[in-house]
């Protein structure tokens, strides 16, 4: 059995307890999982009814704000996993991307549990995590698998060969697609949060009301929403009578075209049986009807993530560390965080 | 204070002034875009890196807040403030830091830091009648400025006014 820089033994087997810390952005979490795949907690500090009532997104980046979260929220976690804090085998934290000074807090945090605890520690990619996500909910899920990430700060498509062989195959351009809800939603008045207030009015719209662009339909698995969001605002302005809900379910309907119809295509070229949702946007009605029926017409099994899972959350920065020591590795205790962090060889 | 009026007639000539304004740029300038939601910031953003030979993808940082990109000879601080509008929290991002490191920063809805960057220069985007087009005003902030929105009136064959 190896050992690291630190004496460590590195191991994962089904008993290995990680507690993870998330702090990249806007959320404070903690979580415990055990075996790399059994939640054994998971808190998140962040509560959207205060968001909601400023209107718009109140991002907690500060990183006072982690600082002052992150000790109730890690009692919170190891109390709700029902172990003694001794029973963690290593602690994981988020070390990229996201702002260098929340970052920080989790790392530092976590570094100095392990140091405390004499466990190793593991930075985490929080891409990645986001990645090992998807197989919390679903275990048995086969392999190849394309993961579809869809959240207001990134867009992407990964194609995996098992959980630690992966590459990204297509990205968004532009703006990602959680973000070209909210702020058509903002720019519709249809209020905050963007992905759910459009997903509530495109159910009162026609969706065959305005064709808007589907870009980029046939050029490889990149996507670009910032010309679908021009277009909405255009056509807002040329028809200032249009009705809201009919924009919200056609700009829908256009998004989740494109998602779906890249979704598949990636999914037939690297031979995946199984299609895998995760972010923010996962949680879109239309989104997940419209991938579960292409993947039952292409007999690929399409795993849709609790809201929970497709969040930013730290039950998948701990599982993601259990990868990690799985594949032998830790990180020594003068990693920093490393605001740029990209998935993998791929992203650009 | 100078300006710059300009009216582009489609995204070719945004991307003609982006390489006009990347040609003045030095460390640590502040470049402040502002204008409604799909105005042209962030294409502008992406030429501008684009002519400083950033060759990774440039993509909106409104949820990721902050994203740096290396040029050939100038590293660019992209930041995005959208959405810490009401907060305040600007300090969090430590803008100064990366400016500090020898960064341009490139802060899209930036008019609210006006005052914390006195030099700089500020670009705000207007959409126009015709769906393609766009009103440009650049407007030189600090006597850095001056000289450098002459020369980019220049660059693209036109003169600034008072």
């Amino acid at each position: 059995m190896a050992e690291d820089l630190t004496g460590h033994k590195v191991t994962a087997d089904e008993s290995t307890v990680v507690l993870g810390i998330e702090t990249s952005c806007d959320e404070t979490a903690v979580a415990v999982v055990m075996g790399g795949g059994d939640v054994l907690s998971s808190v998140v500090a962040s509560q959207l009814d205060e968001h909601a009532r400023f209107g718009g997104v109140v991002p907690e980046i500060a990183s006072r704000a982690h600082l002052e979260a992150l000790p109730h929220v890690t009692a919170q976690a190891i109390a709700r996993a029902g172990i003694d804090v001794g029973r963690v085998d290593a602690v994981a934290a988020t070390v990229g991307p996201g702002l260098v000074g929340a970052l920080l807090v989790g790392v530092s945090a976590a570094k100095a549990m392990a140091l405390a605890l004499d466990v190793p520690f593991v930075g985490v990619n929080h891409l990645e995590a986001h990645l090992y996500a998807a197989l919390l909910d679903a275990p048995d899920a086969e392999f190849p698998m394309l993961f579809v990430l869809v959240s207001g700060g990134h867009t992407m498509f990964v194609a995996m060969n098992d959980p630690h062989d992966y590459r990204v195959v297509g990205q968004t351009i532009d703006d990602a697609a959680g973000e070209a809800f909210d702020k058509v939603a903002r720019f519709l008045g249809l209020g905050f949060p963007g992905g759910p207030a459009i997903d509530k009015a495109a159910t009162r719209g026609n969706e065959k009301a305005i064709d808007f662009p589907r870009a980029m339909r046939n050029e490889g698995f990149d996507v670009s929403f910032s010309g679908l969001k021009t277009a909405v605002i255009n056509h807002v302005r040329a028809h200032p009578q249009v009705a809201s809900d009919d924009v919200a379910a056609s700009f829908q309907r256009a998004v989740v075209d494109v998602l779906v119809h890249k979704a598949r295509r990636a999914a037939s070229q690297c031979g995946a049986r199984t299609i895998a949702l995760g972010g923010g946007v996962a949680a879109n009605s239309l989104l997940r009807r419209e991938m579960q029926r292409a993947g039952d017409d292409d007999g690929v099994r399409v795993v849709l993530p609790s809201r929970e899972m497709c969040t930013d959350n730290a039950a998948m920065i701990a599982s993601a560390g259990w990868y990690r020591l799985a594949r032998g590795e830790t990180s020594p205790l003068d990693t920093g965080a490393n605001p740029n962090l990209k998935l993998a060889a791929g992203q650009r | 204070m100078t300006h710059l009026h300009l009216e582009s007639a489609s995204p070719g000539d945004t991307e003609q002034l982006a390489v006009a304004v990347a040609g003045v740029l030095r460390p640590r300038d502040v470049v402040l875009l502002s204008g409604d939601l799909g105005a042209g910031k962030t294409m502008f953003t992406k030429a501008l890196c684009a002519a400083l030979g950033v060759v990774d993808a440039v993509t909106s940082p409104t949820f990721t807040l902050m994203h740096e990109y290396r040029g050939r000879a100038l590293n660019v601080c992209h930041a995005d403030v959208y959405r810490l509008e009401r907060t305040a929290e600007f300090d969090d991002l430590d803008l100064d830091g990366a400016r500090a490191a020898g960064n341009v920063l490139v802060i899209e809805w930036g008019e609210v830091l006006s005052d914390a960057f006195p030099d700089h220069l500020a670009l705000r985007f207007a959409h126009a009648d015709d769906a393609n087009q766009r009103s440009i005003t650049l407007a030189a902030h600090g006597s850095g400025w001056q000289s450098r929105l002459e020369r980019i009136a220049a660059h693209l064959g036109t003169t600034v006014a008072p």
